[in-house]
């Protein structure tokens, strides 16, 4: 059998992104009041590239009395100026920063690929622009609330508490501010260790922005700090997104408290194909379903459920696809898939994938060349999985799937359902009426139609079951932060 | 009529998919050696293409000696192939004995294509007589649009036949056929009765080459390749007219089938202003700089 070649007789050479304008401080603490702020007793941990394994930064792990003092500064701020100020007003603070980041877009985009390990395309075309869409967007609901919810009286809640993962940093950052400035609540909110770079830029832009101080607060910090704003007795209202196990702690140290909670946890999407799929726009639905962000997607598609007639095509265009897939320096712009995020996560996902292998799964991972410093891994996919298999239970977070077949409908929806999440599915059929029929029988928050990891600021977003509770996006997204009578 | 062709089943395309996947060809940084290999690589593959009422023996004259030595000053390839009206064939012809470019001519009365199916076949067997060893023919996309697959396939295997030992390009007019679906329908039609090459547009329709199509006429040939391993060439044509955009297609060639693809004995591009970009950038790249367009030949 003849097959394609995908050689280097026409290889591209490096197209490095340059660093050399980007700004950094050796050591950051926290964002209070309005102030950078480093308390004299601060320990320091670093901030790993995780391409090079070189710290770029140290940053300043916040104690419990550190928190108090964010919260404290957010409370006055509420209380003095944001819950007066006028919608329209509220509104011009956001817009602002939206603008504020367009213009520091590459700066943006070059240290988030610095700090996480992810191709400067991605940050660059998804990361930073979606950011500054949400806030955007809900720069638009500020003055609108009334309108959002006919016949009910809106009022902010408080001071909100947040707390953001590591695989989009300056994304879920805007997440959670935006809609919670637009509905007129004060925040502290606590970046990931292993990623706070992006978010310390974006308290300069807040800074620079002339918002009230104490208005938003940043505090760094790993557990032990997230761990101080959920059980401060001066929060309202908590928003948490990352992991499955930290959501149900923080769920059970709330409970009894009257503390709103929005929780966004963990997901094992699937991507579902049907044998009259358009099949090559599947395969490249697969490809970013799986393999964006090397994986480090709550929403990724980890589960390929593919109709059992057309398994082994479209296994043969995965495979081909995956070969002209190029892992190698995050900053590169040809790069597709850049680093694992961090050393720990790379050894949880190489524990997973010898799970797989003890199991009987059949691996496959491309022949391509990975840099030998820094945190790589080859996107990797298990055939002959089945729903008991580890890998179709647990979430990886990286660029691995496991692929499982189905013959009907029927048992397409069993299987997607068979988990314990739910978050995100795709379904990939040239045929409108299964795809609604499919859609509204899965329990899952979002379900994408023939394309997959599509996101836009009007868009709800949120999960089912143990991917959490909260919706965050669009008209829905306000109501977390929104007292209704 | 073939009365045992059936019309072929091709899997459907998904509008928003395909558009999205060539537009990532767009965001492949080409640069320093990549990009020297790439905009010489791209001059081997011109059909250098004069196609216009007022063509004259003194216009095809000059078009061919543009061929054989693209600039004046820079050390470049030469070009594929010369396309020109069957009845220009004889001068080029002329002008190019012993220089290895190949002669294509655009017969079965391009660009409508609208006669009987017998005045295409003579048209065919003129230009081919007068000596062009490439044929460019049109499909009969109102029997297309018609749904008369069969009679399509039919039409240009009779073509086929016509051409004798030159190479057939089949042009779909893509921006007539509309739809992706169709495209990838025509496209299998097209190889199913022997195209060498499949090309997407006359140059007299608008939108003419871009490069969803071209990503589907490309899947239809590396789909068609993995399944029986014969290889099928693919010519965008029309609308390419800067260096550029034909490293982006080259990209999508090079990551859609593979290193074999990249030459010009499967891959060409149908365009009359393309070549100066290419040999401005070239420049470009010797002398860091870009001059006027004054100093390059036109073509």
């Amino acid at each position: 059998m003849k097959d394609l070649l995908f050689g280097d007789m026409w290889g591209y050479d490096p197209a490095p992104q340059g660093t050399d304008f980007v700004e950094l401080d050796e050591r950051y603490g926290h964002f209070i009041d309005g102030e950078f702020v480093i308390p004299e007793e601060s320990e320091f941990f670093p901030s790993i590239n995780p391409a090079t394994e070189e710290p770029i930064a140290q940053v300043a792990a916040a104690t419990e009395e550190t928190v108090d003092k964010a919260v404290q500064a957010a409370r006055k701020a509420y209380e003095k100026y944001w819950k007066k100020t006028k919608p329209a007003e509220r509104a011009k603070y956001i817009y602002r920063i939206a603008r504020m980041m367009q213009e520091k877009a590459r700066e943006l985009a070059v240290v988030e690929t610095m700090d996480g390990g992810k191709p400067i395309r991605e940050s660059r075309d998804v990361d930073v622009p979606l950011a500054a869409a949400h806030f955007f967007h809900y720069a638009g609901w500020a003055d609108k609330l009334e309108y959002a919810f006919p016949g009910a009286q809106v009022s902010p809640i408080g001071v909100a508490g947040q707390i953001i993962p590591w695989n989009f940093p300056l994304l879920m950052a805007a997440w959670k501010i935006a809609p919670a400035l637009a509905t007129g609540n004060t925040i502290v909110i606590k970046p990931a260790e292993t990623t706070p770079l992006t978010a310390m830029l974006l308290a300069e832009i807040i800074q620079e922005a002339d918002l009230p101080p104490g208005v938003v607060n940043f505090v760094n910090g790993a557990g032990a700090t997230g761990a101080a704003i959920v059980n401060h007795d001066d929060v309202d209202k908590i928003a948490f997104t990352g992991s499955t196990a930290v959501g149900k702690l923080i769920q059970r140290q709330l409970a009894g408290t009257d503390k709103r909670l929005t929780l966004e946890l963990g997901g094992k999407g699937a991507n579902i194909i049907f044998d009259d799929a358009p099949i090559d726009q599947a395969v490249e639905g697969i490809v970013n379903g799986i393999f964006f962000n090397q994986g480090h997607v709550c929403c990724a598609g980890s589960r390929l459920l593919v109709q059992e007639n057309i398994h082994d095509e479209v296994i043969d265009k995965l495979k081909r696809r995956m070969s002209t897939l190029r892992v190698g320096d995050p900053l590169d712009k040809n790069t597709d898939i850049g680093a694992i995020n961090s050393l720990e996560q790379l050894n949880r996902i190489q524990e997973l994938i010898g799970a797989g292998m003890e199991e009987g799964a059949q691996m496959h991972q491309p022949d391509c060349d990975v840099p030998e410093t820094g945190y790589f891994l080859q996107p990797t996919i298990f055939t002959d999985v089945t729903p008991s298999h580890r890998i179709a239970q647990e979430e990886i977070f990286g660029p691995v799937l496991s692929v499982l077949t189905f013959r009907t409908p029927d048992e397409a929806i069993e299987k997607a359902n068979n988990t314990f999440y739910g978050l995100a599915n795709g379904i990939w059929t040239d045929k409108g009426s299964k795809l609604f029929r499919v859609a509204g029988a899965l329990k899952s928050g979002v379900v994408w139609g023939n394309t997959y990891n599509k996101f836009d600021p009007a868009s709800p977003f949120g999960g089912y079951k143990e991917s959490g509770f909260g919706r965050e996006g669009g008209r829905h997204g306000l109501m977390p932060y929104l007292k209704l009578s | 009529m073939s009365d045992t062709y059936q019309t072929p089943r091709v899997p459907p395309i998904d509008q928003v998919g395909i558009e999205e996947r060539a537009g990532r060809f767009k965001t492949r940084s080409i640069k320093k050696a990549a990009k020297k290999a790439g905009l010489n690589l791209a001059i081997t593959m011109v059909d250098l293409t004069t196609l216009a009422g007022m063509d004259t023996p003194g216009k095809v004259r000059m078009l061919c000696r543009k061929a054989r030595l693209p600039s004046q000053t820079l050390d470049t390839p030469k070009v594929a192939a010369v396309c020109v009206y069957p009845s220009m064939v004889p001068i080029a012809v002329e002008e190019l004995e012993g220089t290895g470019i190949n002669i294509a001519s655009v017969a079965t009365y391009f660009p409508s294509g609208q006669s009987s199916l017998e005045g295409r076949l003579a048209d065919t067997r003129e230009a081919v007589e007068a000596g062009a060893n490439e044929i460019d023919m049109v499909i009969n996309r109102g029997a297309f649009l018609a749904g008369e697959y069969v009679r399509v396939f039919d039409e240009i295997c009779a073509v086929r036949e016509a051409c004798g030992d030159a190479h057939l390009k089949v042009i779909l007019e893509t921006g007539e056929l509309e739809t992706y679906d169709n495209v990838r329908l025509a496209s299998q039609i097209a190889i199913d009765a022997g195209a060498h090459f499949i090309k997407t547009s006359t140059g007299k329709v608008k939108p003419a080459a871009t490069m969803p199509v071209t990503l589907v006429m490309l899947q239809t040939i590396r789909d068609h390749f993995l399944k029986t391993g014969e290889m099928v060439g693919m010519k965008p044509a029309g609308g390419i007219r800067d260096a550029k955009l034909a490293l982006r297609y080259l990209a999508m060639v090079k990551e859609t089938l593979g290193d074999a693809w990249l030459s010009n004995e499967w891959f060409r591009f149908g365009a009359s202003s393309l070549l100066n970009d290419l040999l401005m950038q070239l420049e470009k790249l010797e002398s860091g700089r870009y001059h006027s367009s004054r100093y390059l030949s036109i073509s």
